[in-house]
């Protein structure tokens, strides 16, 4: 098991940096696609088989669909790839590199420190923590969590309603004898 | 030692049957088509034209494996794998006979919706990458008719899973033995066949690839195999589909006197034919009525029968 984890983990991790560096805004989703997916089998290895295939259905299914549809109404061109080239000079990388290397350490701080107080990285036993059934998965959601259930249904109401709001078709009157309101 | 052989040989026998069935429904949809339409169609290759398989098979590999010079390498290439290796993976957790099952996943019913919400980079991707008017608004249309009628494919099949308690499809054809799941969840499995032929975008829905205004929508550019892993794709869609309503609604495997395995493939034959009817029958609706249709009548009426069955459960135990 361990091997397949560290296998994963590796795909995860590279394609996430070719999410960042590739110029081509479908191509960089696509990485993102494989790095959602890598972040699925990393759940289902940890325990989590519920919350891995959601991470599919909702993240790689649902919501990347949407990006790349959106991206190919913009139709980007060459113009873009440019742009971005441009954009991803080694200057611009100085910032980022260093707020991302302080979260690096901090990583390797709390993997040690985990190490030392319970021997292993993941160790629940031997095998890569136990497994959390969706009945669990359910339970705790309309039990413990039951709040938070109800205020993110709330906020995704009010995001349907403002979506309904803005989508909302206004009568247009082509010509006196075409409205609706007149019949001839 | 033997076990992991049995396990390989397993796998690499179901993925020959079923290619083999992909191959063959070219010819059962051609020869059904013609008798329903009054017509003799393909029957001269072969006894009864069983041919036609071969001659077809042959013309789409010596076709020229064209890629335009205006696409995007890559993705052009990548984009017909995906719908035969997402509807394929699908196939794992199916479980045909008691013993003939790959993958017997406490997740099954998830890991197939996961699946089928993958299967639409196959046409979007496609789409895009032939860089093409016509494959582009075939994309954009299968997109959003794939996406909505996602959403209440899992909806409808909700009611089946409070049924049996379980999301591991060996429970819920074990908790059919007695009436099959179609009887009290005939909503269900309603709601569950219409997404389902919109999944694979099949006639009445084939909005995408709508002959008659998009060319060939999102596969105008593809030619060759290429062509045919999207041919392939729709007919191992059907018979995913068809299996998965067998294995839902209609008992899976279980029949009186003939073998577990024959009585799949009896039903789900059956429900292949119903697609087949579906096409030689219904005319294709317009792209606005389509959606309505999805988001104005059957995700509501898949939100109250998720409702009803609730209720009913909840009073009844």
């Amino acid at each position: 098991m361990s091997i397949i984890w560290h296998i994963t983990s590796a795909v995860a991790i590279l394609s996430t940096l070719m999410v960042v560096t590739r110029y081509n805004p479908v191509h960089a989703l696509l990485y993102l696609n494989v790095s959602l997916m890598s972040l699925a089998l990393l759940f289902y290895l940890l325990g989590a088989p519920f919350a891995a295939l959601l991470e599919i259905i909702v993240y790689a299914g649902a919501i990347m669909v949407l990006f790349i549809f959106v991206i190919m109404l913009l139709n980007l061109g060459k113009e873009t790839a440019v742009q971005e080239k441009k954009w991803l000079k080694p200057r611009v990388w100085v910032g980022p590199m260093a707020l991302a290397l302080i979260l690096l350490l901090e990583i390797f701080y709390l993997l040690h420190t985990s190490q030392q107080m319970t021997g292993g990285p993941y160790a629940n036993g031997r095998g890569l923590g136990t497994a959390v059934s969706s009945r669990a998965v359910a339970l705790s959601l309309f039990q413990t969590y039951v709040i938070g259930v109800e205020m993110a249904a709330l906020l995704l109401m009010a995001a349907v309603v403002g979506a309904a709001h803005i989508g909302r078709h206004k009568k247009t009157n082509l010509h006196r004898f075409l409205n609706e309101d007149h019949p001839l | 030692m033997s076990q992991t052989l049995n396990y390989i040989l397993l796998i690499a026998g179901m993925l020959f049957s079923l290619t083999s069935t992909a191959a063959l429904l070219i010819w059962v949809e051609r020869r059904m088509l013609a008798l329903w339409q009054d017509r003799c169609g393909p029957n001269r290759a072969g006894p009864l034209g069983l041919l036609i398989v071969a001659a077809d098979t042959l013309k789409l590999f010596f076709k020229e494996d064209w890629i335009p010079p205006f696409a995007d390498r890559k993705i052009f290439v990548l984009a017909p794998a995906i719908i035969a290796a997402t509807v394929l993976l699908s196939f794992a957790v199916i479980p045909f006979a008691p013993e003939i099952l790959i993958a017997d996943l406490n997740i099954g019913l998830l890991f197939f919706l996961a699946m089928s919400s993958l299967g639409v980079y196959s046409i979007v991707l496609g789409g895009w990458a032939s860089n093409n008017k016509y494959a582009l608004l075939g994309a954009l249309r299968g997109a959003s008719q794939m996406i909505s009628y996602e959403v209440f494919m899992g909806l409808s099949l909700m009611g089946v899973v409070m049924l049996t308690g379980s999301f591991r499809l060996t429970d819920i054809v074990m908790a059919q033995q007695d009436y099959w799941f179609v009887l009290t969840q005939p909503i269900g499995f309603v709601l569950f066949l219409i997404a389902g032929i919109a999944e694979t975008h099949r006639l009445p829905f084939d909005i995408p690839e709508a002959e008659s205004e998009l060319v060939a929508g999102f596969h105008s550019e593809y030619s060759g195999m290429k062509f045919g892993m999207f041919f392939i794709g729709e007919y191992l869609g059907i018979t995913l589909i068809s299996a998965m309503v067998v294995t839902l609604f209609f008992g899976g495997w279980l029949g009186p006197v003939l073998p577990p395995i024959l009585w799949f493939t009896l039903k789900t034959t059956g429900f292949i034919l119903l697609f087949i009817l579906l096409r030689a029958s219904l005319p294709r609706p317009r792209y606005d009525q389509l959606m309505e249709y999805g988001w104005k009548i059957l995700l509501p009426l898949s939100l109250i029968n998720l409702l009803v069955t609730g209720a009913i459960f909840l009073f009844t135990s």
